[in-house]
Parts: C-alpha cells; sequence; structure tokens
C-alpha cells in the first residue's frame, strides 16, 4: 500500500482535524509568551506489536508524555514516525492507531505532524514508531539528580515491573501464557496533582528500561550520595512477582511504561502520596525508601534485614521490550 | 540452575505434559518424572520439567514452624522495655 | 505466591536471626568460626540476593562451594560446543553457557558470527529442533549437576521414543557428592558442615550425605533456597555443632524424601553410568561424572561427531578454581571487577548466573 494512499485511509480520519488538516509540511504552534518548553522524544521497537494491557500505538504516546511529564511539563503536542514493513496487515496498523488516537485524546494531547514511511518485506518486524513530544514546564519544578540530598524520600506511583512481565510472557519460546497485563498509561495527572509542592520535588523519572535499578543508580552515580531502598516496602503485582519467579527474574530491573518515581524532600512526601493516591493511576503509591550518606551506592535492605547492592542493570537483560 | 518453582498442576494432558500455575499464571510442564501427579498436586518444577510432588502436609508444618518463631519474635520485641521495634 | 511467601516473612526472618545471635554467643568460646560450606551456586547467589552474610554472627563462617555447574566446566567443553556449531549443527543450549568464555571465545560470538546456537529453558527444546529440522544435527549442551541431569535424560528417552535420529548430547553431568568427598579430602580446605543442596538432594535423596557424617563426622543440613530455610539451616548446623553432634538433618523435607525420586534415579542409571570428570579449576574427580552408556553412543555427541575435549586454556591469572573449592573470596582475585565482570568475564564464576563471583559482583561489591 503507498504512503500517500495510506495517509489519505488511515492517517487522515484519525488525525486529520486541527493543526493537521490539509497535511501541512510542519505544524505552527501557538507557544505562549515567556513560557519555557521542553522537548523529548523517544522510538519504539517493541516485540510483540500487541502485547496484554497494550500495543506499541499507545506505548508511543504514553512513553513520550511520560518523558515530558519527568521533566515537570504538561504534554501538549505530539509528532507520530512511522515506519511500516510491507506486508503488515492492515487490521493491525488500524488498531495501532486506534490506540494512538485514544492515547493522545486521553492525554490531552494533539497529533500535529508525522511522517509514513514502507520498507520492503523483512526490514523494521512489523513496525517501529517514533513519537517526539513538546510540553509546557509547569511553574515551581526544578528537577535534577544534582538537587537530591540525604534525608530526602523516595516514592514510587505504583506496583513495578508489569510492563516488562507482560511482553516477556508473549515472546516465542517462554511456555507462559495470559501473564501479567501491561501497565503502559500516562503519569501526567500524578505530576499535575503535586504542582503545589513543586519546590519539594527534587527528581522524578518513569522507570522503562533497567527499571527501578537503573533510575537510582542514575540518581546517585558519581556524585556524595546513595540511596537505601527496603525490600518489605517495594511493590510488585501477584502476577508479575509469579511471572519474574518462573523466569528467574529480578523486578528491580523490569520497565514499567506507567510508572513514576519520585524524589522528594521529606516534608513534602505524605502530601505528595495523598494526591497520588486520590487518582487510579497512583492507587498503589509507597514510599519504598530514602537518600543516605553511602558514596553513589544503591542498597536494598532485604526481608532478612541484611543489605546487599542494587546493580545496574547489565547486558541485554530484556531485549525489545518498549 | 538449580532454580525450581513450586507450582499447582491445573490440567493434564494426555502426552505426558500438563499445565501448571503459580498464582494463577500459567505454565507448560512435563509430567514424565513424577507421573502420580493429580489436578490439584503442587509439583516443584525444574528446567520445564516436575521434579517432585510438594509435600503439603510438611510444607504446612514448616510454614508453622516459622509462623511460631514470628510470633515469638513478635512477643519478645513488645516485651522488652524501651526497644524500638 | 503459595509456598513461597511464608519462607519470605520478614518477622519470622528476625526471629530466626534472634535465635542464631544467642546461639552464636554459645559458640564464642571456641577457638575459632564454624566453617560452612554451602555448595548449591543457587544457595550461594540466594544468600548473596539476601544479604544473609551481613546479619550472620561473626562466629559462623559461610563458604561457597563448586556447587555451579557452569562454573566447573573445563573451557575445552566450550571449544568442543563451539566447534560443533562450526560445523553446522543446531547447538542447543541453557542461557548461562553462552556468555562462558572457552579458550578463546564463547558460544554468543560464535552465533554472531555465522553459527546456529539457540537456547532453551527447557531440554525439550532440542527435541522441537531436531524435529523441525531433520537434515541437521542437533546438540544438546547436556551440562548440570543431578537436579538437572534427570529432565535431560528424560528428554533423549522422549527423543527415542519419537524415532528422532539426528539429536545427540554433548554430556558434563557432575555430581556433587563425589566432590564433597574429594573437599574433605583437600587438607587445605577446612569444612566444618553442609548446607546440603535442594533440588540435586530432590533427585538423590537425604540418605545420600549419610557417608559424610559417619566417614568425617559432618553435619549435614538439607535446605531449600529461601531465606528463611537457609536461615534456619544455619541455625540447624549451629545447634548440631553446639552439641557436638554430625547427623543429616533433611529441613527440605516438603520436597526432599529420604531416597529420592526413584523414577529419576532409575532412568539417569539405564542410560548413563558414572566416569572421571574435571572440574574446572579443582581438576579431575574420579567419578564423579556421568557420561551415556557405551550401547547408546549413538547419541554421545562427542563420539559421534568426533570431537574430543582436551585440556583447554583457562587464563592462569583467573582463581575461580581457588574460589570453587572455597579457598578464597572473589575480591582476593586479582581480576575482580576490573579485567574480570559480568560484561567481560575472564572466568565462568563471573559469567554464570550461579558463579560466586557474580553473585559478589552484583549484589556485594
Amino acid at each position: 500500500m503507498l504512503s500517500r494512499a495510506l495517509i489519505q485511509q488511515e492517517i487522515v480520519p484519525r488525525f486529520g482535524a486541527d493543526a493537521l488538516k490539509g497535511l501541512p509540511d510542519g505544524a505552527t504552534l501557538p507557544i505562549p509568551a515567556g513560557r519555557a518548553m521542553v522537548f523529548t522524544t523517544d522510538s519504539f521497537v517493541v516485540q510483540p506489536l500487541e502485547f496484554p494491557g497494550g500495543n506499541i500505538g499507545d506505548l508511543a504516546v504514553h512513553g513520550t508524555v511520560n518523558d515530558l511529564a519527568a521533566c515537570g511539563a504538561k504534554p501538549r503536542w505530539l509528532s507520530l514516525a512511522l515506519i511500516l514493513e510491507e506486508g503488515l496487515p492492515l487490521t493491525t496498523l488500524r488498531r495501532v492507531l486506534d490506540s494512538v488516537k485514544k492515547a493522545a485524546d486521553d492525554c490531552g494531547m494533539a497529533v500535529v505532524t508525522g511522517d509514513t514511511k514502507v520498507v520492503a518485506r523483512g526490514q523494521c518486524d512489523g513496525m517501529y514508531v517514533n513519537t517526539a513530544g513538546i510540553g509546557e514546564l509547569i511553574d515551581g519544578f526544578e528537577l535534577g539528580a544534582g538537587r537530591v540530598a540525604a534525608g530526602d524520600h523516595i516514592l514510587v506511583s505504583g506496583p513495578l515491573g508489569d510492563h516488562g512481565m507482560a511482553v516477556m510472557a508473549v515472546r516465542e519460546g517462554i511456555r507462559i501464557t495470559h501473564g501479567v497485563t501491561s501497565d503502559t498509561g500516562p503519569v501526567h495527572r500524578l505530576v499535575e496533582a503535586v504542582r503545589g509542592l513543586a519546590a519539594g520535588v527534587k527528581f522524578m523519572r518513569d522507570p522503562t528500561r533497567g527499571g527501578l535499578a537503573a533510575v537510582l543508580n542514575e540518581v546517585v552515580e558519581g556524585r556524595g550520595r546513595g540511596i537505601l531502598v527496603r525490600e518489605t516496602e517495594l511493590p510488585f503485582s501477584v502476577g508479575a512477582q509469579a511471572t519474574a519467579e518462573m523466569l528467574g527474574l529480578d523486578l528491580l530491573q523490569v520497565a514499567s511504561e506507567g510508572r513514576l518515581v519520585m524524589i522528594c524532600s521529606a516534608s513534602v512526601s505524605g502530601e505528595v502520596l495523598n494526591a497520588w493516591r486520590a487518582l487510579p493511576e497512583g492507587a498503589g503509591a509507597v514510599r519504598i525508601g530514602e537518600v543516605t550518606d553511602s558514596k553513589g551506592r544503591v542498597i536494598l535492605e532485604t526481608i532478612t534485614g541484611g543489605r546487599r547492592l542494587v546493580d545496574v542493570p547489565r547486558g541485554e537483560l530484556l531485549p525489545r521490550i518498549c | 540452575m538449580c532454580l525450581a518453582v513450586p507450582m499447582k498442576i491445573r490440567e493434564i494432558r494426555g502426552d505426558g505434559t500438563a499445565v501448571a500455575e503459580l498464582d494463577g499464571i500459567p505454565s507448560d510442564v512435563n509430567l514424565s518424572l513424577v507421573p502420580d501427579a493429580r489436578v490439584g498436586t503442587y509439583v516443584v518444577v525444574h528446567a520445564g520439567f516436575a521434579i517432585e510432588r510438594m509435600n503439603e502436609h510438611e510444607a504446612d508444618a514448616i510454614l508453622q514452624v516459622f509462623k511460631e518463631i514470628a510470633d515469638w519474635q513478635k512477643h519478645a520485641v513488645e516485651s522488652a522495655p524501651g526497644v524500638v521495634p | 505466591m503459595k509456598y513461597i511467601d511464608g519462607f519470605r516473612d520478614p518477622v519470622a526472618a528476625a526471629g530466626v536471626r534472634a535465635k542464631l545471635d544467642a546461639l552464636a554467643a554459645v559458640l564464642e568460646t571456641r577457638a575459632r568460626a564454624v566453617n560452612i560450606m554451602e555448595v548449591c551456586g543457587s544457595h550461594t547467589m540466594a544468600i548473596a540476593r539476601y544479604g544473609i552474610r551481613d546479619i550472620l554472627p561473626k562466629s559462623v563462617n559461610l563458604i561457597s562451594g563448586p556447587g555451579c555447574p557452569v562454573c566447573v566446566t573445563p573451557a575445552s567443553y566450550i571449544d568442543a560446543a563451539i566447534a560443533l556449531a562450526e560445523r553446522g549443527a543446531i547447538v542447543v543450549s541453557f542461557g548461562d553457557m553462552i556468555a562462558v568464555p572457552g579458550s578463546s571465545t564463547t558460544l554468543a560470538e560464535c552465533r554472531a558470527r555465522g553459527g546456529t546456537v539457540e537456547v532453551g529453558y527447557s531440554p525439550m527444546r532440542a527435541v522441537e529442533l531436531a524435529e523441525a529440522h531433520p537434515d541437521r544435527e542437533v546438540v544438546f549442551l547436556a551440562i548440570g549437576f543431578e537436579t538437572t541431569t534427570a529432565p535431560v535424560v528424560m528428554m533423549l528417552e522422549l527423543a527415542i521414543r519419537r524415532g528422532i535420529k539426528n539429536l545427540s548430547l554433548l554430556t558434563a553431568f557432575k555430581l556433587v557428592p563425589p566432590a564433597l568427598a574429594a573437599l574433605l579430602s583437600d587438607p587445605g580446605i577446612r569444612i566444618d558442615a553442609f548446607l546440603c543442596p535442594a533440588h540435586v538432594s530432590v533427585i538423590i535423596g537425604a540418605d545420600a550425605y549419610k557417608p559424610f557424617v559417619n566417614q568425617w563426622k559432618v553435619p549435614c543440613v538439607v535446605a531449600g533456597f529461601e531465606p528463611l530455610d537457609i536461615l534456619y539451616g544455619i541455625l540447624g548446623i549451629l545447634k548440631q555443632v553446639s552439641h557436638g553432634e554430625a547427623t543429616v538433618e533433611n529441613q527440605y523435607s516438603r520436597v526432599v524424601t529420604a531416597k529420592g525420586n526413584g523414577i529419576a534415579q532409575s532412568l539417569m542409571a539405564k542410560y548413563l553410568e558414572p566416569v572421571d570428570a574435571a572440574w574446572r579449576g579443582i581438576g579431575v574427580i574420579p567419578l564423579s561424572g556421568l557420561g551415556l552408556r557405551p550401547e547408546f553412543g549413538t547419541y554421545d555427541a562427542g563420539l559421534r561427531h568426533g570431537v574430543s575435549m582436551g585440556a583447554g586454556d583457562e587464563n592462569p591469572a583467573c582463581a575461580c578454581g581457588e574460589v570453587l573449592k572455597g579457598k578464597q573470596r572473589p575480591p582476593a582475585c586479582a581480576l575482580f571487577g576490573a579485567a574480570c565482570t559480568p560484561d567481560h568475564p575472564v572466568g565462568p564464576c563471573m559469567v554464570s548466573s550461579e558463579g560466586t563471583c557474580a553473585a559478589y559482583f552484583k549484589y556485594l561489591r
């Protein structure tokens, strides 16, 4: 199917209002005067394209929304670039595009520009997607690992690792069927809900590739601070735990695609948790630990009370999960 | 490599394989080494093979030992003066 | 998770810790610490992953033993597997063999260069591939202790029943009891007790440890891999030591029986016979391995494809041998954390998912 026909039949009906009307080469955006804007991009190569709880389409929207949210920005505009393998079933493409539209609408984000390419059979494994997003920085947020100080609290918005386990469960060669459901979803409302507490929020990140272990190690690496988390406080769903148990995987290193990790001052953490728990996507929010003085290390206090290192995830732990 | 997980047999097929589950998450298991396993039996699974049944009576007994130790520990903490639990 | 969560209860763990501390205080009057060797790689990993050394009394010393089948497989075995892949065979392996260095390269690199190397979670993958590719030879890398040997041999029996002719095993099966005997006979290692492997014991039975109790008067406690299993197992050992006792105590009785899995044992006896085996870093231990009986020679990849496993080259600076015997902790190896890391391992102890060096690097650095 030629690009042109594809665009007319599939893209325009879903996204062809407003900025995309008439398919201009670029979107002209009304940037509010004096506002700082945040710009981010991500590419998605997940295999398989569809998995319990979502597909590459909503993953691509939520991924970019969440990067903007983690930067303290309100998501506004999205670009959507598709690279399609010749022979990709039209029904699959339609389901993915429907998911993109629904996810973007749910997030209050407009798809304002994009591109579609078709490549030969045998390339790009069905579909690759890139999204880039622009958001408006919310007043009061000044985020960065440099602001993190000993005594700060570490919060997560819900159970960890469901997305990675959901994708793994579908992969060929692993005989687990009807596994756990991906947690793919937007977290920007969690950020919006704490804008009044922004001064106490030091750092935010969505724990995708490499999971919580990657995020926490990134915060402490090369700095005079460390992190202590308590195993008894870590939230995991029953399904993700069972799947990880069967595969011998450590959920600390497994991606979530609809969760937020926050480091904030102790004085605001109670209010943050209350605000998060009032939202469905934050129902499982908990405090899992705090920032310490142990240089550059992330330590887990296990259920025995004994401590051990939470290492940076190494190697290709779980390929092609986002 | 000697990792093995306790799973409950959900369905037995005629060909020596079965569907076992851990907390509702199913997985295929070969029962050739534990041919007397039935639906509802707990088995320990290694490399896709059940290697033995779990003796639920023994499992419950040792869990009871641990529960008693936990109760003893809670009592010790609560009755120790000035101790922060 | 049923039959898992109850063995991870933090309050019960605190209780067992308190009892360990109380008992250790009694033992402090001894001249030296109690050396407990935990044999199995899964115990090594669980002990590191749950920070158990961190909370043990000072009078208790946990030594890691050679119970990691990947770690004790000589470099020459990897070389032979790579040679088979280079000759066009489909080589099927458990995941953690793929990155282990042979004399010069790994199976992963061989795969990158075009060799067909497939990873299987279950040995049945080899059967699937043999049926799907009747025109090619399939070789399964049959390494493991007794726990793994039983499923692999069952796979072979199922393959034979299905009339599969293009499948063979490159065997490096190892036995735990002869290794324990060799360690106890080594004057350079002082072992006061064994924390015996959980799932090897499922196959061989708790009675298999009676000779160590009878001949060497060494307490043997069979324990599961959950943190409470391990802590309670250590407590059981200390109780025996404090009373001057030496018995076999089966604390994993929810799965381990006195005699073990009879079907697995019969199957293993039907197809396999004891052979001398080379343990990387330790040397040859007589009758410590299992090989295919001569009547099943056609399923022996070494015979079938004419590959022999000679000496193989191991890096002389690699201290895996000393680590495997419990003589050295990983940080004492000059290469640990510098030239040898999980990303670029020199020895198998660093790359195996159950290797002592891998456990230290990942959890205790």
